[in-house]
């Protein structure tokens, strides 16, 4: 890893809530010491290093504590306990924009912003002219800031942050604003900026993102870290910690239960070698059936993202979902061949129904979940991801 | 994306040997001063700031940052030198002469208490050492003290008044204690404002009353007969002695003759202590070395309440 380049010793930090707020001195006078508050723990014991040249991403819920920990690198708040050490220039991107003064002109609030971010007059002269290229204003610069749209606003922001030649730069989900060109051409900076060995700290809420540009992934939830691990792998403990229900070992767990007919009770569904899968490895499920007597029935297999969308629904007239069960117990199978979604959690969902859907005989929702790993980068829900050659021929 | 770090760009030192940034709870007082010195150019940019867009919009810009000072002392003039009379000779020399110290300390505290509250928006976002939002305040104070000086320099050549120019020095030792002194109570009033909000209008409030203790509108040789064995409580107002001291370099008479003889037989007015100018100069100098303590002690009640700031505002 080389020498950190920041440091994040057993941070913790707590907030104080009050809950009436005695805040000013009449207050006090009337109620001495009887402020009412509760403590909210927004950081805990959280410890990791990023080595210089990282870049390390930051996901987690609201009020996960992301943003309480970027403000405590960037020492806008302090730890409570624990320390952050860095090394070298810090530029944080909190907020785009943050600390304008509207009333002023572009280039004033350039001078005024670079100052904030820690660069001196010369400094800020040099740079001036790929702040104002990369903020597109051109002629605005003299306006005063107050008159410009909001994009304008944000790319002035950006543009500033990422000319003043920090060692660190910490950006916190501001790459959400912006039109999508303009949003590239961020993405495009930092992909620069990794090019040149700096370190970047990345906070988002978007897993694609977050796959594209880090190198590693801290999951934080209520403060604590839930893993430090490769992106692919902390995208999904951070899908698992968004879902929270359908986790493996909730395996069969009855939520809801559909049934009209007494003859056929699913007893449990798994899949077979464990319900964490790789991309594109083959899937086998397992659904344990008791019937009374035999009977003739299609099987449906439902899968959706946690978020509940759809990838697929069997359809129970189809021949190859067509069984026969006979009587007492018995194991129905269903392959896949090759799962190819990429990362996340699924919910399956799985039913035995009678021909032309008119008798459902049971139907278990969430039967179980299945993780998928995905080593690459690539974003989304399927796996269509390309092998790329090269061929030296005309076209056509 | 597969990072590959390579050689340290030009100019830019390895990261071994960057300088290392700590961030934690408790910061040492030398720690504070020195990031205070590290971003001082910030405090320049800030100040700047800061009288720039008060005026922005205004057709008569920076000419507005006299006319409030200038009518103060005008009304001061009309109602204790002509309508009630007092027979101070140039009174408006020693009016400005006061008034001009008492405004840069005044100006700074009734702006810089409520200032991080104001800022909020940078306060919780950017980090940077928060001491300079109200040192900037003072700065800004700096900049209207010089446009008040260019009015008295006016106002003295008018009158063909001249200041007395052999202790012209004293000035030195006053100014720097009234900056200190200011430095030091708007550091330490704005990072209590942010816990107990109305310390802004009580401070309001404060500094009517003490106007009204420091001799500024009457000379301290009126007050002196009256105060028994009081002066030492009188003078440990720290903005007595630097205000008389202004007053005894600019209105250089420790006492006049009355001006209206037809109202008045000539009588002698004192108007300041016989003093030798090495007395207004230990005087100022005492203060002085109080302000750096009490600038000391609230640069470490700051750092103390800083760290409650960002979850406060």
């Amino acid at each position: 890893m080389g020498v950190p380049a920041v440091e994040v010793q057993q941070v913790s930090k707590h907030f104080r809530l009050n809950s009436e707020r005695h805040s000013s001195l009449k207050d006090r006078i009337i109620h001495p010491g009887r402020s009412t508050y509760s403590d909210l723990t927004a950081l805990q014991d959280v410890d990791f290093a990023v080595g210089a040249g990282e870049t390390v991403g930051i996901i987690g819920r609201n009020g996960s504590g992301k943003s309480t920990l970027l403000k405590c690198i960037c020492g806008v708040l302090q730890p409570t306990t624990g320390r952050v050490l860095v090394r070298g220039s810090l530029a944080g991107l909190l907020e785009l924009g943050a600390g304008f003064q509207i009333e002023l002109s572009g280039r004033d609030n350039i001078y005024l912003n670079g100052s904030m971010l820690g660069l001196s007059r010369k400094e800020v002269d040099r740079a001036f002219d790929a702040i104002v290229d990369f903020s597109e204003l051109g002629q605005f610069i003299d306006t005063q800031v107050k008159f410009y749209s909001s994009g304008m606003y944000v790319r002035l922001g950006f543009a500033i942050a990422v000319n003043v030649d920090p060692d660190v730069l910490v950006i916190d989900e501001v790459l959400a604003v912006g039109d999508e060109r303009f949003q590239a051409k961020c993405l495009d900076r930092i992909r620069t900026f990794q090019e040149e060995g700096r370190t970047i700290l990345f906070v988002s809420h978007a897993a694609d993102q977050i796959r594209a540009i880090c190198d590693r992934v801290i999951v934080l939830d209520s403060g604590r870290m839930l893993t430090d691990a490769s992106p692919g792998e902390a995208v999904r403990v951070f899908r698992e910690s968004l879902g929270g229900a359908p986790a493996a070992d909730e395996l069969g767990a009855p939520n809801r239960q559909l049934r009209a007919s007494r003859n056929v009770e699913i007893l449990g569904v798994d899949v077979v070698g464990g319900a964490r899968v790789h991309t594109g490895d083959a899937l086998r499920l397992r659904i344990g059936l008791r019937t009374k007597e035999p009977v003739a029935a299609g099987v449906v297999l439902e899968i959706h993202t946690l978020n509940g969308e759809l990838l697929v629904r069997t359809d129970p007239d189809d021949v190859q979902s067509q069984v026969e069960i006979p009587g007492g117990e018995c194991v129905v199978t269903l392959d896949v061949d090759s799962f190819d979604v990429l990362d996340g959690a699924y919910q399956v969902n799985v039913g035995i129904v009678g021909h032309h859907g008119t008798t459902i005989y049971d139907w278990r929702e969430c039967a179980t979940s299945i993780e998928v790993i995905y080593e690459g980068r690539a974003a989304g829900t399927l796996a269509i991801v390309p092998k790329v050659a090269v061929e030296p021929r005309p076209w056509y | 994306m597969i990072e590959t770090p390579s050689a340290p760009q030009p100019g830019r030192r390895p990261p071994e040997q960057r300088e290392v940034r700590v961030v934690s709870a408790r910061s040492s007082l030398t720690h504070r001063f020195a990031e205070l010195w590290r971003t001082r150019e910030l405090l320049v940019h800030l100040t700047r700031t800061d009288v720039k867009v008060k005026y922005k919009n205004s057709a008569l810009g920076l000419l507005w940052s006299m006319v409030s000072p200038l009518m103060q002392l005008g009304i001061f003039w009309l109602v204790f030198g002509f309508i009630l009379k007092n027979g101070y000779p140039h009174f408006v020399v020693f009016l400005f002469a006061g008034l001009i110290a008492w405004n840069f300390f005044s100006g700074a505290l009734n702006t810089s208490t409520g200032i991080i509250v104001e800022r909020a928006g940078i306060v919780k976002k950017v980090a940077f050492p928060r001491e300079i939002l109200a040192l900037s305040t003072v700065g800004a104070q700096i900049f209207y003290f010089m446009m008040q000086a260019i009015a008295m320099a006016v106002i003295l050549v008018v009158l063909q008044s001249s200041p007395d120019w052999g202790i012209v020095w004293l000035l030195v030792p006053a100014i720097a204690a009234v900056l200190v002194l200011a430095s030091a109570f708007s550091v330490l009033l704005s990072a209590l404002n942010v816990k107990l909000r109305d310390m802004r209008h009580l401070i309001e409030v404060a500094m009517q009353l003490w106007f009204w203790l420091t001799p500024i509108v009457y000379p301290y040789e009126k007050l002196a007969p009256h105060l028994h064995g009081l002066s030492w409580l009188y003078l440990s107002n720290p903005m007595t002695p630097i205000v008389m001291t202004f007053e005894r370099v600019l209105y250089p008479h420790v006492a006049v003759t009355s001006t209206n003889p037809p109202l008045n037989p000539p009588t002698i007015l004192p108007v300041l202590p016989t003093w030798s100018p090495a007395t207004y100069a230990e005087l100022d100098c005492i203060i002085l070395a109080a302000g750096v303590v009490l600038l000391l002690f609230a640069v470490w009640v700051f750092g103390r309440l800083e760290g409650n700031f960002a979850e406060e505002l």
